[in-house]
């Protein structure tokens, strides 16, 4: 199986605690994934460091069929190659419109000059719509995100990633505040974009990774403890005494 | 596509029109071609206050709309203003030249105007030598092309570095208080090239136009600010009106969200604050003429601070706010500080409008920061019913996103 990123040997500190310690890991070009671990286990600061927020202090991060190394490149560089991220708190551009916020994330060419002369085709209008649509907030468009409710900023939030068509994406507890019928689309979404792109969950809902039903990932003091079926690793005794015995 | 975007933009045809009206009112009224109802010295004051209208709007662009607190634009503006006084003194003080030289029995060789030109100019510094960077001076179009290269040419390098560094907020304030201070101290210097603290002189009298009366040129002039300050805000409008507009408001409410969307934020900023310093330095080029004189005092740290202060009660991130803004506090401060407010006698202290300027506008500052966040253009949004969203009370989540409590109650 081809690999879409290659994580090896990683590791970062943060005045003296290891934060991620000598962490590999790798997803392939369409497939679901979920990472668990309880608080501390470094699942955010994973996603900071491919998505370069936070420089390791040592490792290698390889991307795509080129296996070009992520590590040389800047944030915004990092997420033109492909790679979209969700944060844990939903981050929509509160004074734009919604119809705005999904144009600005919608798969562009996103130089300066370039952004200063593009103004919207039909075509563009018409997939902003689709978009909106599909996320449930179709009747919103032309309303300031910052008034829609919690779960709505999400949803938002998962359009915009879809917008951008990233070739990875990076789901931070998608499910945070939402009702149960949100969680199932949510859910439902998640898995139709993992048949042609890559997906990693970070999430502490146990019920929600079972829908999922993906390879899991449990990191532990900053490493991978288990990896396999959700059946396979909630089986295993050290993921119980860290995490599932809390 | 251009008239939607007028049609999308509505303020800009009112914005338009107001300007318009305001130009043919102010030359029928003028002494030059009108019916003399206003002096000359005030249409000059009208047609200065246009360009300080025209750089608050670049302000605006780059603060407003990107968020960035530039506090040393009015070193772009001074720029502006030396690149076509260096000209102006130039070629005025050749014509001098060449008219007393003209009688004399032995007609004199180029070097020798060239040299008592520099005579002129530069005896008040002691010298008499041009310095290399007036090597163009003699050209009008290339000093009017230096109008915009030198400051932009300076806001690119000055950009990149403090960019690139990720310096923001605050930090960026400082830095560029620190580049207005460094330059203003710089041209202080008499051997800068630029006549020290004297600056550039005599920019009134534009040459090879001395048969045309000040009354009338001042009224070109006026015109010259007022289709500057309308081109300038038809493109303002047009940079922020579309995707541009998005992404860089964007990176005002949250710069790492932008960058995660693949947008490198640097180079939006890089490319504002270089294209603000360009219009900022055309402002200037159409200033100091009206003004007469240019010197590094203009540029010191505390012109670009009112400029931030004009902006902020004008309406931070509307165009029209910052029109307002630099129009209504500059006019008001002409009034204040020219002598013409009464005097307020309180029988033990005598409130001195000229000393006292600075204090009410610094407490109208504070106040419109606290009280009135959106400035004077405020008022129009109570007119439209544009709103922003209200969030008030606590959150109810867990999150700072997450509902609040007023909203819940709706």
């Amino acid at each position: 199986m081809t690999t879409l990123l290659e994580v090896s040997g990683v590791s970062v500190s943060f005045d003296g605690f290891k934060a991620i310690n000598n962490l590999s890991f790798e997803i392939g070009p369409a497939e679901l994934r979920a990472i668990i671990g309880p608080n501390g286990a470094g699942k955010t600061t994973f996603m900071d460091i491919i998505t370069g927020k936070t420089k390791p202090d040592a490792g290698t991060v390889l991307w795509g069929e080129l296996s070009r190394p992520l590590l040389k490149m800047t944030e915004a560089q990092i997420a033109r190659e492909g790679v979209g991220r969700k944060f844990q708190k939903p981050t929509v551009f509160e004074d734009q419109t919604v119809q705005e916020n999904l144009l600005m994330a919608l798969k562009k060419d996103r130089g300066p000059f370039a952004v200063l002369f593009w103004r919207p085709s039909q075509d563009d209008l018409d997939r902003v719509e689709t978009l909106a649509a599909e996320i449930g907030l179709a009747a919103e468009l032309t309303r300031k995100a910052g008034e829609l409710s919690h779960g709505q900023k999400q949803w938002l939030e998962i359009g915009m990633l879809l917008a951008q068509e990233p070739r990875l994406l990076l789901v931070d507890e998608p499910a945070a505040g939402m009702t149960p019928a949100e969680r199932e689309h949510t859910t439902e979404l998640l898995v139709e974009a993992a048949k042609t792109r890559a997906v990693v969950v970070v999430e502490h809902d146990m019920e929600f990774i079972r829908r999922l039903d993906c390879r899991v990932t449990v990191l532990h003091e900053g490493s991978v403890l288990a990896e396999g079926s959700l059946d396979h690793v909630t089986a295993n005794q050290e993921v119980i005494d860290v995490y599932l015995g809390r | 596509m251009n008239r939607s975007f007028l049609a999308r933009n509505p303020s800009v045809l009112i914005f338009l029109a107001v300007l318009g009206l305001f130009t043919l009112a102010v030359t029928f009224a003028s002494e030059g071609l009108g019916m003399g109802l206003i002096s000359t010295s005030f249409v000059k004051t009208l047609g200065k206050t246009l360009t300080l209208a025209l750089i608050a709007v670049a302000m605006d662009l780059v603060w407003g709309y990107a968020g960035i607190l530039s506090l040393g634009h009015f070193a772009f503006f001074g720029l502006g203003g030396y690149m076509i006084g260096m000209w102006l003194m130039y070629e005025r003080t050749r014509q001098i030249v060449v008219e007393s030289m003209a009688n004399a029995a032995i007609p004199p060789t180029d070097q020798e105007i060239v040299d008592a030109i520099g005579t002129q100019i530069f005896g008040v510094v002691g010298s008499s030598d041009f310095p290399a960077i007036w090597a163009f001076a003699d050209s009008l179009a290339i000093q009017l092309i230096l109008v915009v290269a030198v400051p932009g040419v300076l806001a690119l390098v000055f950009g990149w570095l403090a960019f690139r560094s990720r310096v923001t907020g605050v930090y960026l304030s400082i830095l560029t208080q620190a580049m207005t201070l460094a330059l203003s101290l710089y041209l202080f210097q008499n051997d800068s090239g630029l006549r020290g603290n004297n600056g550039l002189s005599g920019l009134q009298n534009i040459p090879h136009l001395d048969q045309v009366p000040q009354s009338v040129l001042s009224v070109w002039f006026f015109w010259a600010s007022a289709l500057a300050l309308a081109l300038g805000y038809v493109f303002a409008a047009w940079v922020v009106s579309g995707k541009f507009g998005s992404v860089i408001r964007g990176i005002r409410d949250n710069e790492a969200r932008v960058r995660f969307l693949g947008y490198s934020v640097e180079g939006y900023k890089l490319f504002l604050f270089t294209v603000t310093a360009m219009i900022a330095g055309i402002a200037g080029a159409l200033y100091y003429p009206q003004a007469g004189i240019v010197n590094p005092a203009e540029i010191a740290p505390i012109a670009s601070i009112y400029l931030a202060v004009w902006v902020a009660i004008g309406g931070r991130g509307r165009l029209y706010g910052a029109v307002i803004g630099a129009v209504f506090v500059s006019l008001v401060s002409t009034w204040f500080t020219g002598g013409q407010a009464p005097d307020v006698n309180l029988g033990f202290y005598t409130i001195s409008w000229v000393d006292w300027w600075t204090i009410l506008l610094g407490l109208s500052f504070v106040a419109v920061t606290l009280f009135a966040p959106k400035g004077i253009s405020g008022i129009f949004d109570i007119w439209t019913g544009r709103r922003s969203p209200q969030r008030h009370g606590a959150d109810l989540g867990p999150d700072p996103g997450s509902l609040r409590e007023k909203e819940a109650e709706e």
